[in-house]
């Protein structure tokens, strides 16, 4: 197919995505509004009274952005990673394999479709942060650049998890082991220089630190990371990933016999 | 004569180790209603999954309107439909939505998708459901749905692989009327079936495929011309504990009912004229199966015979 066409395919594989998350709005959009709010309420207020205090910032303040990116690298991940499994259990990845839609084209869809629902619920809980904290906004290049580079980054793992997944256990494994401990370690709710030196060390390998320090840092001018690190990260792991993912999908592996 | 389908070579064995498709080499022509048949396991889907680029070929050619599929893959893709045996589209959607969105991925404009998706609907009988999650359908109407959907890049070559499985006999009828139009305006159809009058009906040309080989490779009159043998009952007005045929192999059924085997060499002039000096009367006539089935039946014997020998 020839640009145009290409260019239609990528749409109705996105616009596709985006009926499917809207469609089921109660599951997909509904639950992380009402986990942050109780984040907000509990961490933010509750105990964050109490905590006083973080990196020159209340602790509301503090945690509203790493709780954004939250929801943003969950719901990226899990759409893909959900939409691309229920597609190949009910075999309806056949029409989009036998169609000449090129691979590259098949992983952009999905990809975008998991950076829409991201986003979309990124959007929502930051309207819902603004009822806990007024919101302030130190870079909005920063903040846009990294919540769409984060978005892609887990669309992108959403989507070979996917690949590889046998059964709807196997896309709960990786978000339930890895990517929630990862989050929560990711600097979420502290700065990693309250940590021992050692442990600082350590988190530096967790990817999850960069995106949150680099978004918090588009909202509040802090970050516990540099910058170009930052960043030099999300562009690696999207080339990393979206190589993987083309590659896998050319050899159908868990697609084709 | 411009070639549709062109298969050569092609071998497919799974990671498994069932060797599915053992050497099939298939030729299709520009405009033909070509039938594929073969018993469960034979190969056929498999077959149809390599053309589609659904199965990965473990050696051969494949080409379609002479694209290869190896080296053109896409440009092979945009000439060919397919209506596969399982339902595979995604039972939470609309009709509309399953329609437009495969469009889409033929590079179809969604403004001429819709359109399509309009025509389609109403001529398999859809229109009023185009709303409807899929999963509301009845089975007939799945298999409607799935035969839209081929359609909606305006493909040259069409392959269904059982599209009439399950479906009720007047419901049948109107999909091989729309099927016959679709090849009159020239598209090339492969059908795979197990209901042998379907392809004796619909079909000009045959292919058997058994055990993963090609056991059968001709035109339908050709081969409905190597029946040597047909079996016909007829209903007799009259009980009869015993009866005559002169020349003629048959067995009574019941008293009304008698089996006649009759060879290409003879005729029937004879069976009534016999039952007429016996003061009985014919009522009614047919043949005991399908003659196209009698055909399978005895090819597929054969190769079994002839693997065993091999063997």
């Amino acid at each position: 197919m020839d640009f145009s066409g290409n260019f239609i395919a990528l749409k109705s594989i996105w616009i596709k995505e985006c009926i499917r998350f809207l469609r089921i709005w109660v599951q997909t959009l509904v639950p992380p509004a009402i986990t942050m709010s109780l984040y907000f309420v509990i961490f933010g207020n509750l105990i964050g009274s109490r905590i006083g205090d973080m990196s020159g910032f209340s602790y509301m303040e503090f945690i509203v952005p790493g709780l954004i990116m939250m929801s943003v690298i969950t719901n990226s991940y899990s759409n893909v990673a959900s939409a691309f499994y229920s597609t190949k259990f009910q075999k309806s990845i056949e029409e989009l394999l036998v169609s000449p839609v090129p691979n590259y084209i098949i992983v952009l869809g999905y990809m975008g479709g998991g950076m829409t629902r991201g986003l979309f619920v990124g959007l929502i809980v930051t309207c819902v942060s603004m009822f806990f904290v007024d919101i302030q906004i130190h870079n909005l290049v920063v903040i846009v650049l990294t919540v769409f580079l984060t978005s892609a980054v887990f669309s992108l793992a959403g989507l070979i998890n996917a690949i590889f997944a046998n059964s709807f256990d196997d896309i709960s494994i990786i978000p339930t082991f890895i990517l929630t401990p990862l989050t929560y370690l990711g600097g979420v709710f502290y700065s990693i220089t309250l940590l021992p030196e050692f442990w600082q060390n350590v988190s530096q390998i967790n990817p999850i630190i960069y995106m949150v320090n680099a978004f918090r840092f588009g909202f509040l001018g802090y970050t516990d990371v540099n910058l170009t690190v930052a960043f030099t990260v999300l562009i690696t792991f999207i080339t990393v990933l979206f190589l993987t993912a083309l590659t896998l999908i050319k050899k159908g592996i868990g697609l084709r016999h | 004569m411009t070639v549709a389908l062109n298969i050569s070579g092609l071998k497919k064995t799974y990671k498994n180790g069932v060797e599915a498709v053992k050497s099939i080499d298939l030729k299709v022509n520009k405009g033909d209603f070509f039938a594929l048949l073969g018993p469960n396991g034979a190969g056929k889907s498999t077959t149809i999954g390599v053309i589609a680029s659904l199965v990965n070929k473990s050696q051969g050619k494949v080409e379609i309107f002479g694209h290869d599929i190896d080296t053109h893959l896409e440009l092979a893709k945009a000439e060919l439909g397919l209506v596969p045996q399982e339902f595979n589209f995604s039972m939470f959607e609309t009709l509309n939505n399953i329609l437009v969105t495969q469009a889409g991925y033929y590079g179809v404009p969604r403004a001429e998708a819709f359109k399509r998706a309009e025509k389609y609907l109403k001529q398999l009988e859809l229109f009023d459901k185009k709303d409807m999650a899929a999963r509301t359908l009845s089975g007939g109407m799945k298999r409607r749905l799935m035969i839209a959907r081929a359609l909606m890049h305006n493909p040259k070559l069409l392959i269904l692989d059982e599209p009439t499985a399950g479906v009720d006999i007047e419901l049948r009828r109107s999909m091989w009327q729309f099927l016959k139009e679709l090849n009159e305006q020239g598209v090339t159809i492969i059908l795979t079936t197990h209901y042998l009058e379907e392809a004796e009906m619909l079909c000009k040309n045959i292919a058997i495929i058994d055990k993963g080989v090609i056991v059968e490779d001709t035109s339908m009159k050709a081969l409905l011309a190597k029946l040597d043998k047909e079996t016909i009952i007829l209903d007799l007005k009259k009980p009869v504990n015993d009866v005559n045929m002169n020349g003629y192999d048959f067995k009574m059924t019941d008293d009304h009912t008698l089996e006649v085997d009759i060879m290409k060499s003879q005729g029937l002039n004879q069976i009534f004229e016999q039952l007429s000096a016996q003061n009985n009367t014919v009522l009614s006539m047919r043949n005991k199966s399908n003659r196209l089935e009698e055909l399978f039946i005895s090819l597929l014997d054969k190769n079994k015979v002839a693997q065993e020998g091999n063997a």
